[in-house]
């Protein structure tokens, strides 16, 4: 049996001077990457797939099988984008890590470069986060001042070269051909598939997009093995992740543990709801996953179990909300978040969220109109599994899910604003602190 | 409901009229351009096996010498590049991070994207739009800061949050907010609350182009939430498994699960 | 190719591996909605109006909706479509929906109303009533695109055709995505530098009213016009065209599609070059003491008739290069069987040798070749021509195979223009003169397309030099002229023969005053000497003028018989594949076409043309045309091949052709078109031994005392000793001297190294 928690990628964060490669060597850093050096590239990709690592990026599409389509006979350079682009609201995993262990991301890009070919790898990271830009291009220069990175890596006779490429914001290039024409200089806006990225990905050559935590996955596996990755977690979910709890919790932040861990083990640790509050509701995987209510609690944590309870595991972004929270507001603000961040290519996306934020609007200031509600539904209906890539889908997800279990708060739109229902002040981080100290001066 | 920090009617929801802020200030021509930043706006251009891949990178750099993105920025680009010009100004519109008007010498940004705005964000914003005197998108008078109001900043688990130059300012509160935008403003240095002392936005618009400006040993490694799971791993003695090879050596070290 | 088998609403389909979809559905008479489809451009699947419902993709699964503009046609694949699922129904519904949320309902006062797709498929399949009860979406209006173009965002659907096109077509990308979401739009650059010779289509393609021609913005509705598909006679492309009238005006011209030259495009100069017909000759005009009276038609007939007859010496004819086959078979015929003579020549332009007549009697011989042989080639160069600005649609052609087929262009040129750089073409510098030499040290094959372009005949040696190198490769030859009547004219007799005069030559003996005059469709300007030619003129002992418009030569002439302009008569061109396109009346029929007039005068010089109606000259044009046919081409000249260019003795020489939008076309008389900036582009030794400055104005100086000015590029790649400007006054390889505009200091230049 598996322990609870279970930190691999975030064994070192609590070290001093975390991000040094030195530290990072001093515990292990750069074993997994002589492991893969003394094997054959085919047998590296062989151990990813065997892991059963799925992508972390939200869609859980198998790292080595993703792998494993770089057509290795086609005649352009070959590419490894690692895609740190975190944005989706909720998602917060990438950026402590890469802040606090940048040499992870190395790492595991050189060990994914020769695993299929590679020879140079792109690390995509949102420009809003200038801090762990520091620390991931630090990361490089220590790694090529080491001879990790550049010519004849460790000795081996491989050779990969590292660009840290900073975003200029911009949610939609988290979106792995969007991520590509953001690269490329161009807008960020998906491209048509096929052809796939893996076939004619970044300047039309065969290009491997991961996503950063799924890359900084790869190197306790190589050091530790197939089979040591495969026990931890579920069936067909294996593995350890990082689950990110955020909102009216009391200890909010990143839990690394087993897939499958259900939702109330990690509220428990986290030290439950803010005291004197109730789950109201939460998200699974980000705003982009439809939500959940305190009866999916007990429901495992994984990309099956999450499925088949009706929402999506997604970047397991847990944001947790509790009773005095206004479900209309925040799903206004989720759309309002889609609408600010459609690329703008495709009718659906552009034109639906639009409209969608004029309804939700009216509907938080108590302005609706008798059969708004249905409005919502049917303009998600409009944009369910139609638009160009899944931004969309998301947008659709949050309102549909947040209507099939509080339709009676949307309907209260149509007479009753929101910040009535539900007084703003009282969802605040400080309102317990104010409510306190009220009490204390009562006192 | 005198402190609502948010009234939603349809015509405030969205704008009805979409005015030419959105281009570039044609008009605007000064520039601080020099042979320096073609030379390395160039610099820039070289480090992709396509130049045009560093068209975001030499747009950070423009805007770090030219505080927006200026029409001499946008020429230079397109002529670096070789692309027309409407390219480089469909790119520039397209990413929030690029100001198409003067950023402040600190450039603060509010999260309002759900889970900050329930958490206290929109508070904040009201009490920073209520201190500096401006409101989203714009900047003050004497150019210290400007404000925006910014989507999901990827520190949720640090809710509500405060950007300052691309910075992390954690946990916010509206008196914290005032507190560091005064001390800002009387000069005093304030510190990033997982980074360096604030650079000042146009420095670090230098840094994001790709010149190190070797801050990155600034700041902890992470914060208190970020440690979280950690810290009660340590407590408990949890681990990942060992290495099935390891596993006789060292049988000890798989301990019993907790749950 | 392999074919695959669909089912398209129960509807078997087989098409081609690899086709869409929607051309697919289109091929059985299936209509899917669409706005940002277009089936010359890469699809992109934005607008997400055609999506369709996918039961089986062929592989036994079903697919969610998708849009059928993007989908390979699968073997066994099944798709339902509007008619025949609700899924595809509701998802083209909310589509529609979407769309119209935030656009205006302007139709009344939109220039696409009547002829919009989002108009139409709003009647067929929108909603009655809105259901968006918020606030539109506007902005301020109209954008100013270019000159000609303008923009009213919120019409715009964002379907990128416009964008698509800069990029994929013309290469000119004037336009691009600007801002991001429900704020995107179209945006230029707003310094407005950039000039495209295709930025008319941008108008036509366009599937709401958001970009409007500047010049029909509120001139017609579509349903008040009479349209008429024609031939395009601005260049010998072959376009056709679609000309759109309204009261008797000629409101528009449009791209008419036909895939064998011109697809769905056009040119802003067979688009915008239209209003030259509004200053037509009205009355014949007969030189009464030294001015130019206005006669009757009887009385104006009567004094050419006259004058010819009484005239003691010889008469030469010269055409022009404007006429439709039917006209020019009756000015060869007016020539040899009525006036008894072989000086005809229908070349009024510069480059008219001996030596290219001989070329052009094998050249129009045999088959030629086509567009779609352009496209299939392997390498294409191109000589004494740059496509751009001599035949557009050989340009778009090119490109299209360079961007879609791999095809290699090399061009022996001058200087390295921006229509090379679009067409990524090779540039072998070549000086005027010296291109023969450098096609010889060409490696070519069967593969190779050789196409030669007009001014090829300017200097000695070069058609002769060309000919034999493609023969000696096995490669395939074209040659390009740049008038829509020039192959017509040829074959239809219009060359001088025997002892006949050529052009230069009946200028010369017209100005000893030995030589009388009938001319049909002649720009002075467009001759070698256009001094020379007035004088000739003026010395002439006799000139009729047929013509439309008033001109330089009809001022000059004794007798000016007015013709009906080409909006009001049919006939036929014959285009540089050598494949005659119909010319259709847009306007009601003027009868006094040229071969009309001439038959009268004839009839008036006692002899009958033989051509009593437009029926009959279309007969005998057909007659030729197919003879033609049947002539094998007979390669052999007798003319010296080339002798080296004077580039080389350390003198500049001048390259120069008419580009496409100069504001000296008498085409484009009364069109807003906007011509590239002029420059003189020289190489970077010629410039440094002049001592001039890039950027700054540099005066050109050639024979005569005539110059022109303009700023100077300076062009790595241009041929040494070669200096080029745009439509200069003088022919390629005339010596010329370069200084700059003016003695006093210039500021620093600003960009003109290329």
């Amino acid at each position: 049996m598996t322990d609870t928690l279970t930190p691999i990628l975030s064994q070192t964060w609590d070290k001093p001077m975390s991000w040094k490669l030195d530290t990072y060597r001093a515990n292990g850093g750069y074993d997994g990457l002589k492991k893969a050096l003394s094997m054959a590239p085919a047998d590296v990709m062989k151990t990813v797939i065997d892991s059963g690592l799925r992508g972390r990026g939200g869609a859980g599409f198998p790292t080595g099988t993703k792998w494993s389509f770089i057509p290795q006979d086609n005649p352009n350079p070959k590419y490894l984008v690692v895609n740190c682009d975190e944005s989706e609201p909720g998602t917060c995993k990438d950026v402590p890590m890469l802040m606090a262990s940048p040499q992870l991301v190395v790492e595991g890009s050189l060990i994914a470069c020769y695993a299929v070919g590679a020879h140079e790898a792109y690390i995509y990271v949102r420009g809003e986060v200038a801090h762990v830009i520091r620390r991931v291009r630090a990361a490089v220069k220590e790694a090529y001042a080491a001879g990790l990175l550049g010519k004849n890596i460790m000795g081996s006779g491989f050779d990969c070269d590292i660009v840290v490429h900073a975003g200029a914001g911009a949610y939609i290039c988290g979106e792995e051909t969007a991520l590509l024409s953001s690269l490329e200089g161009f807008r960020g806006q998906p491209r048509l598939r096929p052809p796939f990225p893996a076939v004619a990905g970044l300047y039309a050559s065969p290009t491997v997009v991961n996503n950063a935590e799924s890359i900084c996955s790869v190197p306790a596996i190589l050091v530790n093995g197939a089979e040591w990755y495969a026990a931890m977690g579920t069936e067909k979910s294996k593995g350890s992740m990082l689950y990110s709890l955020s909102g009216h919790v009391a200890h909010p932040g990143q839990y690394e543990a087993p897939l499958g861990t259900t939702m109330r083990t990690l509220l428990d640790l986290a030290g439950g709801i803010r005291p004197g509050h109730q789950l109201k509701f939460f998200t699974p995987g980000g705003s982009s996953t439809p939500i959940f209510t305190p009866a999916e609690l007990d429901v495992p944590l994984d990309y099956e179990a999450v499925s088949a309870a009706g929402s999506i595991l997604g970047t397991k972004a847990l944001q947790v909300f509790d009773e005095t929270t206004s479900v209309v507001r925040t799903t206004l603000r989720w759309t309002q978040f889609y609408q600010h961040e459609s690329c703008g290519k495709c009718t659906p996306c552009r034109e639906g969220n639009w409209w969608l934020v004029q309804v939700l609007g009216r509907l938080e200031a108590g302005q609706g109109q008798p059969g708004d509600v249905d409005k919502l539904l049917s303009i998600t209906d409009q944009m369910s599994g139609l638009s160009f890539c899944v931004l969309a889908d998301g947008a659709v997800a949050c309102v549909t899910s947040a209507v099939k279990h509080f339709r009676d708060e949307f309907e209260a739109g149509y007479h009753t604003p929101a910040w009535e229902l539900f007084p703003y002040e009282k969802s605040t981080l400080w309102a317990s602190e104010v409510a306190r100290s009220a009490k204390r001066g009562a006192a | 409901m005198s402190e609502r920090a948010y009234e939603a009617t349809p015509k405030e929801v969205l704008p009805h009229d979409f005015d030419e802020k959105g281009s570039i200030d044609w008009t605007d021509e000064s520039t601080a351009i020099n042979q320096k930043t073609m030379d390395e706006l160039r610099e820039l251009a070289g480090r992709y096996p396509r130049p045009r891949s560093a068209l975001m990178p030499m747009l950070h750099l423009v805007q770090s010498v030219d505080e927006r993105i200026s029409p001499a920025g946008v020429r230079a680009c397109a002529d670096i590049l070789g692309i027309p010009v409407a390219e480089v100004v469909g790119v520039a519109t397209f990413y929030t991070q690029f100001r198409r008007h003067r950023g402040g010498q600190h450039h603060v940004g509010v999260c309002r994207t759900a889970l900050c705005a329930v958490m206290g964000g929109d508070e904040i914003m009201a009490a920073v739009e209520q201190h500096l005197g401006i409101g989203d998108d714009e900047v003050t008078p004497d150019g210290k800061f400007s404000l925006e109001s910014v989507e999901c900043n990827a520190a949720c688990d640090y809710a509500p949050v405060m950007m300052i130059d691309w910075e992390f300012m954690d946990n916010m509160t509206p008196g914290k907010a005032i507190a560091a935008l005064d001390d800002l403003a009387a000069g005093k240095p304030v510190k990033s609350t997982r980074g360096p002392v604030l650079p000042g936005w146009a420095a670090n618009e230098r840094m994001l182009a790709g010149f190190d400006d070797g801050l990155a040993d600034d700041g902890p490694a992470a914060g208190e939430p970020s440690l979280a799971g950690l810290k009660i791993a340590r407590a408990r003695g949890w681990k990942a498994p060992a290495a099935p090879k390891h596993k006789a050596a060292a049988p000890s070290e798989a301990k019993g699960a907790g749950a | 190719m392999t074919d695959v088998t669909l089912h398209i609403d129960n509807v078997a389909v087989t098409v081609p591996k690899g086709t869409k979809v929607i051309r697919a559905a289109e091929s059985v008479g299936i209509d899917i909605p669409r706005f940002c489809d277009h089936p010359l451009l890469d699809p992109v699947a934005a607008c997400r109006q055609c999506m369709v419902d996918v039961p089986d993709a062929g592989n036994g699964r079903g697919m969610k909706p998708q849009p059928a503009c993007a989908l390979d046609a699968m073997d066994n694949m099944v798709i339902k479509t509007a008619v025949t699922s609700d899924v595809a129904r509701n998802a083209q519904e909310g589509m529609l929906e979407f769309l119209l949320i935030n656009h205006p309902l302007d139709c009344p006062m939109c220039d696409k109303g009547g002829e919009c797709p989002l108009q139409n498929q709003a009647v067929s399949s929108g909603r009655g009533e809105s259901r968006y009860g918020g606030i539109k979406r506007t902005y301020p209006k109209p954008t100013r695109l270019t000159d000609i173009l303008l923009l009213d965002r919120e019409r715009c659907v964002l379907c990128q055709r416009c964008t698509r096109f800069g990029e994929q077509i013309s290469g000119d990308q004037l336009l691009s995505l600007v801002e991001r979401g429900a704020a995107s739009q179209i945006g230029t650059n707003p310094e407005g530098d950039q000039v495209s010779y295709f930025s008319g289509n941008l108008a036509q393609i366009c599937p709401v009213g958001a970009i409007t021609s500047a010049d029909y913005r509120f001139q017609s509705r579509p349903f008040d016009l009479v349209s008429t598909t024609t031939t395009c006679d601005n260049c010998a492309a072959g376009c056709s065209l679609r000309v759109d009238q309204r009261h008797g005006d000629v409101r528009r011209r449009l791209a008419a599609t036909n895939m064998d030259v011109n697809e769905e495009w056009n040119c802003d100069r067979g688009r915008f070059g239209f209003r030259s017909e509004s200053d037509v000759l009205t009355s014949p005009l007969v030189r009464v003491d030294g001015e130019l009276q206005p006669a009757s038609w009887p009385q104006a007939l009567s004094a050419a008739a006259t004058g010819l007859k009484i005239l003691n010496c010889q008469v030469g004819v010269i055409p022009g290069g404007r006429l439709t086959m039917e006209n020019a078979l009756a000015y060869a015929r007016f020539a040899r069987e009525v006036l008894g003579t072989a000086s005809i020549d229908a070349r009024a332009r510069r480059g008219a040798s001996a030596e290219e007549a001989d070329f052009l009697q094998r050249q129009v011989r045999g088959v030629g070749v086509t567009y779609a042989d352009l496209e299939a080639a392997r390498q294409v160069v191109l000589v004494a021509l740059e496509p751009e600005d001599e035949c557009p649609m050989i340009f778009l052609r090119l490109r299209k195979a360079v961007r879609k087929a791999g095809l290699s262009v090399t061009t022996l040129a001058p200087v390295a223009s921006t229509g090379s750089a679009k067409l990524k073409a090779t540039v072998v510098p070549t000086a005027p003169g010296d291109e023969a030499s450098a096609l010889a040290n060409l490696k070519m094959d069967a593969n190779t397309i050789v196409l030669v372009g007009e001014r090829a005949g300017g200097l000695p040696g070069i058609l002769t030099g060309v000919e034999a190198a493609v023969q000696a490769a096995g490669a395939r030859l074209a040659w390009v002229p740049r008038r829509a009547g020039e192959l017509g004219a040829l074959v239809a007799g219009c060359l001088p023969s025997g002892k006949g005069l050529a052009v230069d030559e009946m200028l010369a003996q017209a100005a000893q005053g030995k030589l009388g005059l009938v001319l049909g469709g002649v720009d002075l300007d467009d001759l070698a000497d256009p001094v020379a030619a007035r004088q000739a003129l003026v010395q002439a002992p006799f000139v009729v003028s047929l013509e439309a418009r008033p001109s330089a030569a009809t001022e000059l002439a004794d007798v000016v018989l007015p013709v009906a302009p080409l909006v009001q008569q049919a006939g036929t061109f014959m285009d540089w594949t050598l494949t005659t396109r119909p010319v259709e009346p847009v306007l009601k029929p003027q009868p006094m076409t040229d071969r009309r007039v001439l038959a009268e005068l004839a009839r008036r010089l006692g002899a009958d043309l033989g051509l009593p109606s437009f029926a009959a000259a279309h007969a005998a044009a057909e007659q030729l045309v197919a003879a033609r046919g049947g002539l094998a081409r007979v390669p052999g000249s007798h003319h010296k091949p080339a002798a080296a260019s004077g580039a080389h003795d350390g003198a500049l020489v001048l390259a120069t052709w008419r580009t496409l939008l100069t504001p000296a076309s008498r085409c484009l008389d009364g069109a807003d078109v906007t011509a590239r900036p002029a420059t003189v582009v020289v190489g970077s030794k010629a410039a440094a031994q002049a001592r001039l400055t890039a950027g700054t104005p540099i005066v050109v100086r050639g024979p005569g005392g005539a110059a022109l000015t303009a700023p100077l590029v300076v062009d790595l790649f241009a041929a040494a000793g070669v200096v080029w400007a745009p439509d200069a006054p003088w022919a390629p390889g005339t010596p010329v001297t370069l200084e700059p505009a003016s003695t006093t200091p210039t500021s620093d230049g600003q960009g003109g190294e290329r």
